[in-house]
């Protein structure tokens, strides 16, 4: 919509529940959201789609929201991206809101397009900054492109709302302060429940395949392990520090480890505290999906290899030799 | 059953080096390909006409120099391939080449199922399929690592954060994959023969019935208003030989440091 045809205020937050919990990224955002409409002295709104919810709604006020539009429906218990699609398009067109802001998660990912689509505004991707331009109020969201090698920042100067995802783990989830606000319970037309897609499964991971990008750490292996077997010792070192397993693409490729482990542009991009790569040589497309990372160790037999040049700390000989040592030496530390 | 599958050709993210002294990237020397999740879809494509019969167009927005790609998907066993291509499309963010696409399948169509690679390894807003569908108004699913047709319609896998969903969309309908879904296979010297002397039809923002405002950068909701390279600095401690063990020492007090022991 055109900024000029209406008049939109507002902060609106997608929220996220899985399993009847407020999945942490909810108070991310709120977070965010409460720091940006300050800025603009305005309300910050949090919309919650769920089929059923364990989580107490107002929980959400004390990290910033003012409102929470709490939407209960059984064709909400599994997501189905076109009734997402239809709910927000619906509650935009309804109330106008100058902003919206989404995870950047398999759901967000998916209905916020189709929502920019319907609704005829902008979407930014995988937003890492947010921040409003003190001269005209608009939303700056600066997102990395080419996996982290450029930062671009993103306007949406003449359509309303301005609309991004932001990527997971990329906001402190503020420490809680306030304590009132309002639940709403929209009313949403019936037939915006109808969809043309059925949910027929859900079948959850293994506790293995857990997604990395929840992890604070993670142990990557390459090609460099030589055999898959040797997956072994990435597993023990992940278990040992409770973080998750990452995996080049070469590895995937040889089926060496599934592909939900992947790291990379065609992969998971991930931004743990602590990123091991064992025998990854660091293609950029590689590079790209892990070198925001808060601590990088890199362990590899090529001295020239260029993960080491985003890592902290490199080292650089046989990983069969290096990695056991590193393992007994936490063992040690750990006293196990 | 008639298929689309949406192409787009990105640089060579494996040839881009990257300038140790600026973190900035060198694009010289690196060439363009197809955009690899949109070779996992067309591979899609060719098995359901495998089993199904029917025919399998590819699409693609790029410049003229994107015939490129569009013959590599011929060589690959797609039947047509059609290349939208106009110079006011340049600057089109994700919108702006949604739309573009979505008239063009509009034009080309009807088609069953419309296939797209998750996202693009340039832009990774992994946006313009669903923003398609939803121009075009049909169902559509994301993530999908396995496509099976039943009842008027098809079965997705879908994989997400926590496990994998099975839905049933009806056709028509749109679909963006994963690289799990298949292995792409290899170009035939035969088809290759074919797809160099194919002829691609071109089509431009006129030929759709576009109007110059609607598409690339006017017709774009966003603009980029700062381009900045992030400095990476990590100043990066190096042990070798029999230094090993002080850099062993250095991992754990850096995991101390982040309390995880």
């Amino acid at each position: 919509m055109l900024r000029n045809a209406t008049e939109s205020k507002g902060i609106y937050v997608c929220g996220e529940v899985r399993k009847g919990k407020i999945h942490s990224v909810t108070m991310e955002l709120i977070g965010k959201a409460r720091e940006l409409a300050d800025k603009k002295n305005t309300e910050v709104t949090c919309i919650l789609f769920c089929g059923d919810i364990i989580d107490p709604p107002e929980i959400l006020f004390s990290y910033g929201a003012d409102r929470v539009f709490l939407i209960k429906h059984e064709k909400l218990t599994y997501f189905n991206q076109e009734i997402a699609a239809k709910l927000l398009s619906y509650i935009i067109i309804k109330y106008m809101p100058e902003i919206v802001l989404a995870p950047a998660t398999s759901e967000g990912r998916t209905y916020l397009p189709a929502v920019a689509a319907m609704v005829h505004t902008g979407l930014t991707a995988d937003c890492t900054g947010l921040d409003i331009d003190p001269e005209n109020g608009l939303l700056m969201q600066t997102r990395p492109a080419i996996g982290g090698n450029i930062m671009a920042t993103i306007k949406t100067p003449e359509h309303v709302p301005q609309m991004s995802t932001v990527r997971p783990k990329t906001f402190r989830i503020p420490v809680p302060s306030k304590f009132y606000g309002e639940v709403i319970i929209p009313d949403i037309p019936e037939n915006v429940f109808e969809s043309r897609i059925k949910v027929l499964d859900m079948e959850y991971n293994s506790a293995d395949e857990a997604n990395i990008q929840d992890k604070e750490i993670i142990i990557s292996g390459g090609k460099g392990l030589k055999r898959p077997e040797n997956f072994s010792l990435i597993r023990e070192l992940a278990e040992l520090l409770g973080g998750g397993v990452g995996a080049s693409r070469p590895t995937v490729e040889a089926k060496w480890i599934s592909y939900p482990h992947q790291v990379g542009l065609s992969g998971k991009v991930v931004s743990p505290k602590f990123y091991l790569a064992a025998g990854i040589s660091g293609a950029v497309q590689h590079l790209a999906g892990m070198q925001t990372a808060n601590k990088i160790v890199a362990v590899n037999k090529d001295p020239d290899a260029p993960i080491f040049r985003v890592a902290d700390v490199a080292l650089c000989g046989e990983i069969n030799d290096i990695l056991p040592r590193l393992i007994a030496r936490i063992r040690k530390e750990m006293k196990i | 059953m008639k298929i689309a599958i949406l192409v787009k050709q990105v640089p060579d993210s494996d040839e881009i080096k990257m300038d140790p002294e600026k973190g900035t990237m060198i694009r010289e020397g690196a060439g363009n390909i197809v955009n690899p999740l949109d070779l996992n879809a067309l591979e899609a494509g060719l098995i359901l006409r495998k089993e199904y019969g029917g025919e399998v167009s590819v699409l693609s927005m790029g410049p003229p120099q994107a015939d490129i790609a569009l013959r590599e998907a011929l060589a690959l066993g797609a039947d047509r391939a059609y290349l939208v291509s106009d110079r006011y499309f340049a600057g089109a963010d994700s919108w702006a080449t949604s739309l573009v696409l979505a008239k063009a399948i509009e034009k080309l169509g009807p088609f069953d199922l419309i296939l797209a690679g998750e996202k693009a390894t340039d832009g990774e807003t992994g946006q313009v399929g669903p923003e398609v569908a939803a121009m075009l108004d049909l169902p559509f699913a994301t993530y999908v690592s396995s496509i099976v047709v039943c009842d008027s319609g098809i079965k997705v896998r879908r994989t997400i954060e926590e496990g994998y969903q099975t839905q049933h969309l009806v056709f028509p309908c749109l679909v963006t994959v994963l690289n799990d879904i298949n292995e792409p296979g290899m170009p035939t010297l035969n088809l290759k023969k074919k797809a160099r002397r194919a002829e691609i039809q071109i089509f431009s923002s006129q030929e759709l019935g576009i109007a110059k405002e609607e598409v690339g950068l006017a017709g774009s909701p966003t603009r980029v208003v700062k381009i900045y390279h992030p400095k990476i600095s990590r100043q990066t401690e190096f042990y070798s030989g029999r230094e090993i063990d002080k850099g062993l020492d250095q991992v754990v007090e850096i995991l101390r440091d982040l309390a995880v022991l």
